[in-house]
């Protein structure tokens, strides 16, 4: 039981940073990303494609760090894929969001677009990878490490804790520290506000789409990292995502972070009593009862 | 192709399209005169085909029972089939909206999607209830001791039109009526509605739940066609995305426009299997998710430049002109 | 005769740096607006009363750009300025306060400041003392979130953001609104200050009598039109004003 929890940290510290991302759109656009997941796996896989294709031709040794799953190939790739996704998300705002606010489409005409650019990455994925499973490194023995108290963890597993932790703080203080991140942050509380006081509501819209972008790659990439890549991961991670974000608070960042842990605990904990597969259905369940009890989250947020 | 393969070919195609457009018409009702945002047709149309395959299905008996798992099955007729999927699509709608339909629409979204999502992984996953991914077979036909098995298509296309045309009939005089008047009401201005008395919910789940049970219709429609059904068919792609192009497409709010979309959709669809045969040989196992990929960016297209769909919404929903 | 003279001089275009003519405006097919005329002349505090519905605030957030006339312009030191959307007019000098919603309840005092000086390049924490300065109970609670705050405090932190950028001319509406009495004289006493240094005003009140003390000049407004306008102190005696709009 406990190795699930701690496991299921891992887990709950991935769901975390796409929660944030999430609920960061939300927040300051009050638009239900359908698309985030599937932005998870387009990070995954364009890292995926650094990794195998160019990084290959390019030279870059394929030694591994130490008791780690992965070298340098993985290093770079990781923040170019971010910026990668994050250039991608801006893009969709540009090319569709942008479009259909101008025309004061309603919300749920968003919600669609968002859909459907979904579905585009997830078929781009199956068109290039197909629909097998694949890994980052194929075939390599990755020991656990002991801890005290019989804790089997993988060092992969404590450097995703401590990724995230650090892409964490990373946004805090540009949220807290930064003109654009207070802006963000204005806006989020009043775009009104925001516009009368002068405030650039097309920039602030271009950082929230590509901070939210590049936190999602990143979620997509550690997961792929600890466990395997394919191209539904996104999709099926929505579930999870939206029901962290909405047990923090919608639009509560550092409730979107608390909601992740409790919900990778949930989900993994679960498996004790239900097959795997079921996660997502638990993600469910779990989400239906806040919205019947109490839709504010633990922490309360933004509403409309 | 000679010209009897043609037929049965656009038989075929037609009884598939007619089949989108039950679903088109159930997410019409939900969508397209109520405004409710449902992202889980394939949860009920799920539901629809397996329980329509549990009422008219013979009980396995023999060795044949040690392979397949039914939770009930009993054998009663098609008509039986269908309306029995109708209701119990109902009923789950009804426990559905319950706790969704009070939230805003993009919690219902998101509720819809996992609603769907748990049907299937439940349906795969627990083997006592419908076999899990095996699925079932041998699902009866109606009529089908009326012609040689090579024309029973013929049939079954003019059931699924005559169940379209009640289908449709039934929608249109309840749109056009002081009820259908309110819904249309909630999708313009939920607000305004509201201050003016209407009791928003009940509204909501009598649109939901008539939806359901026409999402339900066409999913048993689906079985008794396929004969053979397995949880893998019912995904988010073919069996929620696929009818909500279809729906945008001919004209949400339009009866008459997202049965066309239905056809132009399933058409396109279709259509794009002959350009796979031009695919280069390692690109053919991908055909399918080029094809999605063309139906999700035509989607796209569609919200950008003509939201109103092929026929746009229509304007004059009451006999009585306001 | 007195009339005509008044009216050549307030017409006069030397010292009018707003000017709104003929403005009809709405919402879908119902207009709030009809015509409606104001000038604003250099150093002045212009009052609006009228009572409520009369489209006040409507006139501000169509100056402001938050609203398209269908008819009428404004002009901006003869310049026209119809339709600009807000963030333009905020660098031409025109600050704005709406009665609700006019601060940022996340960020703190000192955010919601720097927030208002988000389009200025130069260094502005000299702007940022002066306004401390103005309201010293803000200075003390610097970082403190707004939404913590008093209706008084906020109003303070709203006037304090449209401060930041300097502006030619500030337009409040309703600032009193919902605000403890002595607040209400506070707020009053602050917009003389702030008319002091230089800042134009436009207000909105529905205190009309205090408006009118501290205005030179004020219009009424009624059903989307101008009813009366005039030197304040000549709305003030006007018995008419005085039954319907002052209260007595």
């Amino acid at each position: 039981m406990l190795e699930l929890i701690v496991y299921g940290i891992v887990l709950g510290s991935i769901i975390s940073l796409g929660a944030i991302g999430l609920s960061l759109v939300y927040g300051i656009l009050r638009f239900a990303n359908f698309a985030h997941g599937d932005l998870m796996t387009a990070g995954a896989y364009v890292a995926l494609f650094l990794v195998r294709g160019p990084f290959v031709w390019m030279g870059i040794s394929e030694e591994t760090f130490g008791p780690f799953s992965f070298g340098w190939r993985m290093v770079i790739a990781f923040p170019l894929s971010m910026l990668a996704v994050a250039g991608v998300s801006i893009l969709l705002d540009r090319l569709l969001y942008r479009e259909l606010r101008k025309r004061g489409s309603s919300r749920v005409i968003l919600a669609m677009s968002a859909l459907g650019a979904s579905f585009i990455i997830r078929m781009g994925v199956l068109i290039i990878w197909g629909a097998d499973s694949l890994f980052y490194r194929p075939g390599l023995m990755r020991p656990a490490l002991e801890l005290p108290a019989g804790i089997k963890i993988r060092p992969d597993q404590i450097l995703i804790l401590l990724i995230v932790a650090l892409l964490v703080i990373l946004l805090h203080l540009f949220l807290q520290r930064t003109k654009m991140g207070k802006a963000m942050r204005a806006t989020a509380d009043n775009m009104e506000l925001a516009r009368i006081s002068g405030i650039d509501i097309e920039r602030v819209i271009m950082w929230t789409w590509g901070i939210g972008g590049g936190l999602a790659a990143a979620a997509g990439i550690l997961y792929g990292i600890d466990v395997q890549l394919h191209p539904g991961m996104g999709w099926n991670f929505l579930l999870p995502l939206f029901a962290a974000a909405i047990l923090g608070g919608i639009g509560n960042l550092y409730g979107a972070l608390v909601g992740g842990l409790i919900m990778g605990v949930v989900q993994q904990v679960s498996t004790a009593f239900l097959l795997p597969t079921y996660k997502p259905a638990v993600a469910f369940i779990i989400m239906i009862l806040l919205l019947l009890i109490r839709p504010q989250g633990l922490f309360g947020g933004k509403t409309r | 192709m000679p010209f009897g393969g043609l037929l049965a070919y656009l038989v075929s195609f037609a009884i598939m399209a007619g089949i989108y457009a039950v679903f088109c018409l159930g997410l019409n009702i939900q969508w397209g005169y109520t405004g409710l945002f449902n992202i889980g047709i394939a949860g009920f149309f799920c539901i629809g085909a397996y329980i329509s395959a549990f009422i008219t299905l013979p009980p396995p008996t023999g060795t044949y029972a040690e392979y397949v798992h039914l939770v009930f099955a009993l054998n009663m007729p098609f008509p039986v089939g269908l309306l029995g999927s109708a209701v119990v699509c109902g009923i789950i709608a009804f426990l559905i909206g319950i706790p969704t339909l009070k939230l805003e629409e993009d919690y219902l979204a998101i509720a819809t999607i996992g609603i769907a999502e748990t049907v299937r992984l439940v349906f795969n996953n627990e083997q006592w209830l419908a076999n899990g991914p095996r699925g079932l077979a041998g699902l009866p036909q109606p009529l089908s001791g009326l012609v040689i098995p090579r024309h029973y298509n013929y049939i079954y296309l003019i059931i699924v039109i005559v169940v379209l045309v009640i289908i449709y009939l039934l929608i249109e005089r309840a749109i056009r009526s002081p009820w259908g008047r309110v819904l249309r009401a909630i999708r313009e201005d939920e607000v305004s509605t509201a201050m003016s008395g209407k009791n928003i919910f009940n509204f909501k789940m009598q649109a939901f739940v008539f939806g359901a049970m026409v999402m339900g219709i066409g999913g048993a429609l689906y079985a008794h066609f396929t004969i053979a059904i397995s949880p893998e068919v019912f995904t988010p792609l073919y069996g929620t995305f696929i009818v909500w192009v279809m729906v945008m497409a001919g004209g949400s709010g339009n009866n008459k426009g997202v049965i066309l979309g239905a056809f132009v959709i399933w058409a396109i669809w279709t259509g794009t299997q002959f350009l796979t045969g031009y695919l280069p040989y390692t690109l053919k196992s991908r055909a399918p998710y080029i094809r999605f990929l063309i139906i999700g960016i035509l989607l796209e297209i569609i919200l950008i430049s003509r939201p109103g769909g092929i026929l746009g919404e229509e304007k004059k929903v009451s006999k009585m002109a306001d | 005769m007195n009339e005509f003279w008044r009216r050549i001089w307030v017409d006069s275009t030397d010292n009018v740096i707003l000017k709104i003519k003929d403005i009809t405006v709405g919402y879908s097919k119902i207009d709030i607006l009809h015509d409606v005329d104001l000038l604003l002349r250099k150093g002045e505090i212009v009052s609006i009363i009228g009572p409520n519905g009369a489209g006040k605030s409507t006139l501000l957030k169509t100056i402001f750009g938050l609203l398209q006339p269908r008819k009428g312009s404004v002009y901006l030191q003869g310049k026209n300025i119809t339709g600009e959307k807000p963030e333009r007019l905020v660098r031409h000098g025109i600050s704005y306060v709406p009665q609700v919603s006019n601060v940022f309840p996340s960020l703190t005092i000192q955010e919601n400041l720097e927030m208002g000086a988000f389009t200025r390049t130069d260094d502005f924490s000299g702007r940022i003392k002066e306004i401390y300065e103005l309201f010293p109970v803000l200075g003390e609670r610097k970082n403190q979130r707004v939404g913590y705050l008093s209706g008084g405090q906020r109003q303070m932190v709203a006037m304090g953001r449209a401060l930041m950028l300097d502006p030619q001319i500030l337009m409040l509406d309703e600032p009193s609104a919902g605000l403890a009495p002595k607040f209400v004289s506070m707020i009053f006493e602050r917009i003389i200050d702030i008319n002091r240094t230089g800042v134009s005003l436009i207000l909105v009140e529905q205190n009309a009598r205090e408006a009118l003390n501290m205005a030179n000049r004020g219009y009424v407004l009624a059903t989307g039109r101008n009813v009366l306008d005039g030197e304040a102190k000549a709305l003030l005696n006007n018995k008419e004003v005085g039954r319907l709009y002052l209260g007595g």
